[in-house]
């Protein structure tokens, strides 16, 4: 499954070039999480702690989400128009593909990361006890989360509408669950079951423990491990569902 | 006939679903030749050119390409395959496009321009794809697979779509290939192109209606319309079928 760099470098730079001609994209990727941002930051009226609380988390969750759906669907695109068929046709590995993507947009998240972090704690003034550094790496993270269980959840849409439902369907249900409106040991017991299997439960609850420790934590960094853990499983799962021959 | 056979397929069954695609086709496509499929719309064409690239799965028979199992690793770097809908990056420059086709295939980055010249994309190289025609569209498709320079081109329909002068000039440029040992392949419905290549495959219903030259076919069926040989072909075959 090793990626030969001269494959993986072409894919790479193939994909940010399509994404830097998509300008009106690219400036929401960028400016969309600001504004949503400062939103929270109006919502809480001033009060400090709720803001370090619930800023600092959503960090952590919008380059997930934004990340799982453009993956989702630029991928479609590629299952749909043949590219992906001819493709499979030529010397590329299906290595190369999936960690084309998960390197370009993943890239692309990190810029968009440490944008909206900047903004978070210079401008707003968001404050976490930990390191800004570990949000940004956290955000990183999550946003190549994001790319591996999109670039698998494309395998079961066959129309971008599709796609687009998956969001709800996968993304809204570990929002919901991941501690962030209910602390998870105030849940119900089948829910705090459920939200134990979600990979983004591990991703907020490392988030949180920059919030409250000046120092990074041994529950932060297996956090950040689970989530890669499961990258590395939905990449594998998504790389199966590449099939060179079809019906 | 001495040549050696690009693409041998021996009793090759394609089912989907319960319907046979292809019902026991065995033919041979020799090296270094221009070699028309020609058969009505559902006729099993675009699912015999996916069997020799080897992104059909098959039911029972073999195919081989070089003398390796179609789809093979190897042969992947060799045989070029040009779909029926242009498989390109609408958000992508013409030149974008076919250089990242160069890249993945371990080509020279001076052969990117030199292709789009032979498709006679020249002029529009930095163009985005999503604003060409439809035309423009498939040669770049075509481009990004002669860039690799494949030993066996497959090509679904190339010049769909395509004005009277352009048709001839990418005939002219198979042709070119062909002489230079490539090997092509090419489904078509349009007769007057079918008349230029060196061999003929008439397919209908996923049977091998005929296997030949223009000229002979011509002559077995005592007329110079290729059209009309080819209703006459099918009429044969629609008899021996009833009978």
């Amino acid at each position: 499954m090793s990626a030969k760099p001269r494959r993986l470098g072409p894919t790479v730079l193939r994909i940010l070039r399509q994404l830097s001609h998509d300008h009106r994209t690219v400036g929401m990727l960028v400016v969309v999480p600001l504004l949503l941002l400062f939103v929270i930051y109006a919502m809480v009226d001033g009060n400090q702690q709720k803001f370090d609380q619930i800023g600092l988390v959503m960090l952590g969750i919008f380059p997930f989400v934004i990340m799982f759906l453009i993956t989702s669907i630029a991928m479609l695109r590629e299952r749909t128009s043949g590219t992906l068929e001819r493709l499979l046709t030529t010397p590329l590995r299906k290595a190369d593909l999936l960690f084309g993507y998960g390197m370009a947009f993943g890239l692309g998240a990190v810029v968009q990361a440490a944008v909206s972090t900047s903004f978070a704690v210079w401008v707003l003034g968001l404050d976490p006890l930990g390191n800004p550094l570990l949000v940004l790496l956290i955000a990183a993270v999550n946003s190549v989360l994001g790319v591996a269980l999109g670039l698998l959840a494309s395998a079961f849409a066959r129309t971008e509408f599709q796609a687009v439902q998956f969001m709800p369907v996968l993304v809204l249900p570990q929002l919901l669950a991941c501690g962030l409106f209910v602390p998870r040991d105030q849940m119900a017991g089948w829910l705090e079951a459920l939200s134990n299997v979600f990979p983004l439960t591990y991703a907020v609850e490392a988030l949180q423990e920059v919030g409250s420790n000046a120092e990074a934590t041994a529950t932060m960094w297996r956090d950040v491990g689970i989530v890669a853990g499961i990258v590395v499983v939905a990449l594998v799962l998504g790389a199966a569902t590449l099939r060179r021959r079809t019906p | 006939m001495a040549q050696e056979a690009a693409v041998q397929i021996e009793d090759l069954v394609v089912r989907r679903g319960k319907r046979d695609v292809l019902r026991g086709l065995t033919c041979a496509i020799r090296q270094g030749t221009v070699t028309g499929l020609l058969g009505p719309s559902g006729s099993g064409k675009t699912t015999l050119l996916r069997a020799i690239v080897g992104v059909q799965q098959i039911h029972s028979g073999s195919v081989r390409v070089l003398g390796e199992a179609a789809g093979s690793g190897g042969l992947r770097r060799r045989v070029g395959y040009v779909t029926q809908s242009p498989s390109v990056y609408g958000d992508l420059t013409v030149a974008q496009n076919v250089a990242y086709f160069a890249a993945i295939a371990g080509a020279a980055r001076t052969k990117v321009a030199e292709v789009i010249d032979q498709v006679g994309l020249g002029s529009a190289a930095g163009q985005m794809v999503a604003t060409l025609s439809g035309g423009q569209t498939s040669r770049v498709s075509l481009a990004c697979a002669l860039v690799a320079g494949p030993s066996v081109l497959i090509l679904d329909e190339p010049t769909v779509g395509l004005d009277p002068v352009l048709r001839v000039e990418l005939w002219n440029l198979f042709h070119r290939l062909a002489e230079g040992g490539a090997t092509l392949f090419v489904s078509s419905h349009v007769m007057d192109e079918a008349g230029r290549c060196d061999q003929l495959l008439l397919l209908r219903e996923g049977h091998l209606l005929a296997a030949d030259t223009p000229a002979v076919i011509r002559e077995r069926a005592g007329t110079d319309d290729l059209e009309e040989a080819f209703l006459q072909l099918i009429h044969a075959g629609e008899g021996t079928v009833a009978a």
